[in-house]
């Protein structure tokens, strides 16, 4: 039970830094706000991703040693050097079953770390075309409170109503 | 900009030399990316900071004098066009778009096509990636404040 | 039992040290009212996240995360905030309570849908085995390039980053569609200086 609960502590420990993020994208009226629960929600989700792709005695998904050597047209010694630290040696034995294909290292899978990059990236690009909205947004109405605009949106549509039907009661 | 700024010269003696160091890092990651942790995003906006550290030190307009926002944009143009015009080149040389084993038509087993193709691709991600983020950076900090300073 | 016994114990600690300080950032976001403090502390979520990328072997991420989450988006929710406001209204106390139970409810479903998954650094899980196994077997012959990360983003993938890079470059159009080049704003800023307002 106890070892059930410690595997799966990272996702729920994720899970709550996204709904934290949620919360205040949510909750928050101010636009900027928003945006940073956004991100934070973004982030979350991709520790989420991260934490799938890692493997126990694994390191990271770059080859080095013998890996490298054996097929890398002699490019590995730069590698080796740079991730020298034997860390994955011990603990390679764990994993054994299902990562080692005549390797001498255990790598981590390299796929979720290559969509997350992009996705990292293209979270930045989007976050500049929302804040940038926010900024129109500001000098449009003269805030980037969510209700306070909301609030201006429903005036001006009552007095637009009221001007096409002169004589009835307000809608509202 | 003016002698007002003096209280900001530890800042700007210790920018100085910081900055050209930036930005060789970002070199330093493109073309180590095939070896070790980096590659043109990274190396991209490692640039592109280097010269937003330059604006928000010594001021947007002296930054936009040394790398021009008409500059920036024809960058991330460019280099989104020389990423596709790889795949284009595969394509000619009889290849998959984006098929670098077809660059040089090498036996198999050959490994200079895919080291040039992803040379370039990734130098097309950095030149994209650097002037994308340097144009939204100058969009936004070339923008007239209209705040008052009253609301600060 | 794979999982969390094959797990070094400074890692583990490591992890509950960072989700922690990620949890105290996120409150605070959350709580705080300043958005120049909002700001500063999702950029400093940016750098613990990347800090446990490390320890997730990550380290490609990472480096993304710790360039990009914490520099330029940082710098860009600034340039933001400059052209906005400096403080967030408080919450309403009577409005808050609903969104609290749908991310409750929300919460509680992702956690129910977690007890299926795979242990966390397990080997054997789906994600794990076919195709990600598969680019670390076949790079050295097919591509020759030590960091499989690289190898895959660029060749293996490399329609995909093509499409990214669109997006970034489609994201940098609009937002000089909604904010105008930057120079033509920018004489007229200094047009103010000289007048003496602040630019």
């Amino acid at each position: 039970m106890l070892e059930f609960i410690l595997e799966r502590g990272n996702y729920w420990a994720i899970i709550g830094l996204m709904m934290i993020g949620l919360y205040t994208l949510f909750a928050a009226t101010n636009l900027i706000k928003r945006l940073v629960g956004l991100s934070i929600f973004q982030t979350s989700i991709i520790l989420f991703y991260i934490s799938l792709s890692r493997i126990d005695g694994g390191t990271a998904p770059i080859l080095y040693g013998k890996d490298a050597k054996g097929h890398g047209g002699g490019h590995g010694e730069e590698a080796a050097a740079a991730y020298g630290a034997d860390a994955a040696h011990g603990a390679a034995d764990a994993a054994h079953g299902a990562a080692s294909h005549g390797f001498e290292h255990v790598y981590s899978n390299p796929l979720p770390h290559v969509l997350m990059l992009t996705a990292i990236v293209v979270g930045v690009a989007t976050l500049a075309v929302g804040l940038a909205i926010v900024v129109r947004i500001r000098e449009a109405y003269g805030t980037i409170e969510a209700d306070e605009i909301r609030d201006m949106d429903l005036d001006v549509a009552l007095a637009q109503y009221a001007e096409d039907h002169p004589g009835e009661a307000n809608p509202a | 900009m003016s002698q007002k700024t003096d209280h900001h010269v530890i800042l700007r003696v210790v920018a100085k030399p910081l900055i050209p160091i930036i930005s060789l890092f970002a070199f330093y990651v493109q073309f180590h990316g095939d070896y070790s942790p980096g590659g043109g995003f990274q190396a991209g906006v490692i640039f592109a900071v280097a010269v937003i550290l330059y604006a928000l030190i010594f001021g947007i307009a002296p930054a936009m004098r040394a790398v021009p926002p008409v500059f920036t944009r024809s960058l991330a143009a460019f280099g989104f066009l020389l990423y596709a015009g790889v795949g284009v080149w595969a394509l000619i040389m009889g290849g998959n778009f984006l098929d670098y084993d077809a660059l040089f038509n090498e036996p198999p087993g050959g490994h200079d096509g895919q080291h040039y193709g992803i040379l370039l691709i990734e130098l097309g991600v950095l030149l994209a990636v650097a002037g994308s983020m340097l144009s939204i950076f100058y969009a936004f900090a070339g923008r007239v404040t209209e705040i008052k300073d009253e609301d600060w | 039992m794979t999982g969390y016994e094959g797990a070094d114990l400074a890692i583990a600690l490591i992890n509950v040290i960072l989700l922690g300080l990620l949890f105290v950032v996120a409150i605070a976001i959350a709580r705080m009212r300043s958005l120049f403090a909002i700001v500063m502390l999702s950029g400093i979520y940016s750098l613990i996240s990347a800090t446990w990328f490390v320890a997730l072997d990550a380290v490609d991420v990472a480096f993304t995360e710790a360039a990009v989450g914490a520099g330029i988006s940082t710098a860009l929710l600034l340039g933001a905030m400059l052209l906005t406001s400096r403080t967030a209204k408080p919450e309403k106390r009577s409005t808050a309570i609903v969104p609290l139970l749908v991310v409750i409810a929300v919460g509680c479903m992702l956690v129910y849908a977690t007890i299926d998954l795979p242990a966390f650094g397990d080997p054997d899980s789906p994600a794990n085995t076919y195709v990600g196994t598969a680019y670390i077997e076949r790079t050295p012959q097919d591509i020759g390039v030590p960091n499989i990360v690289t190898a895959v983003l660029a060749s293996y993938r490399g329609f995909d980053t093509l499409g990214e890079v669109g997006v970034v470059f489609a994201a940098a159009l609009a937002v000089i569609l909604l904010l105008g080049f930057g120079e033509r704003s920018l004489s007229a800023t200094i047009g103010r200086k000289d007048k003496g307002g602040r630019g």
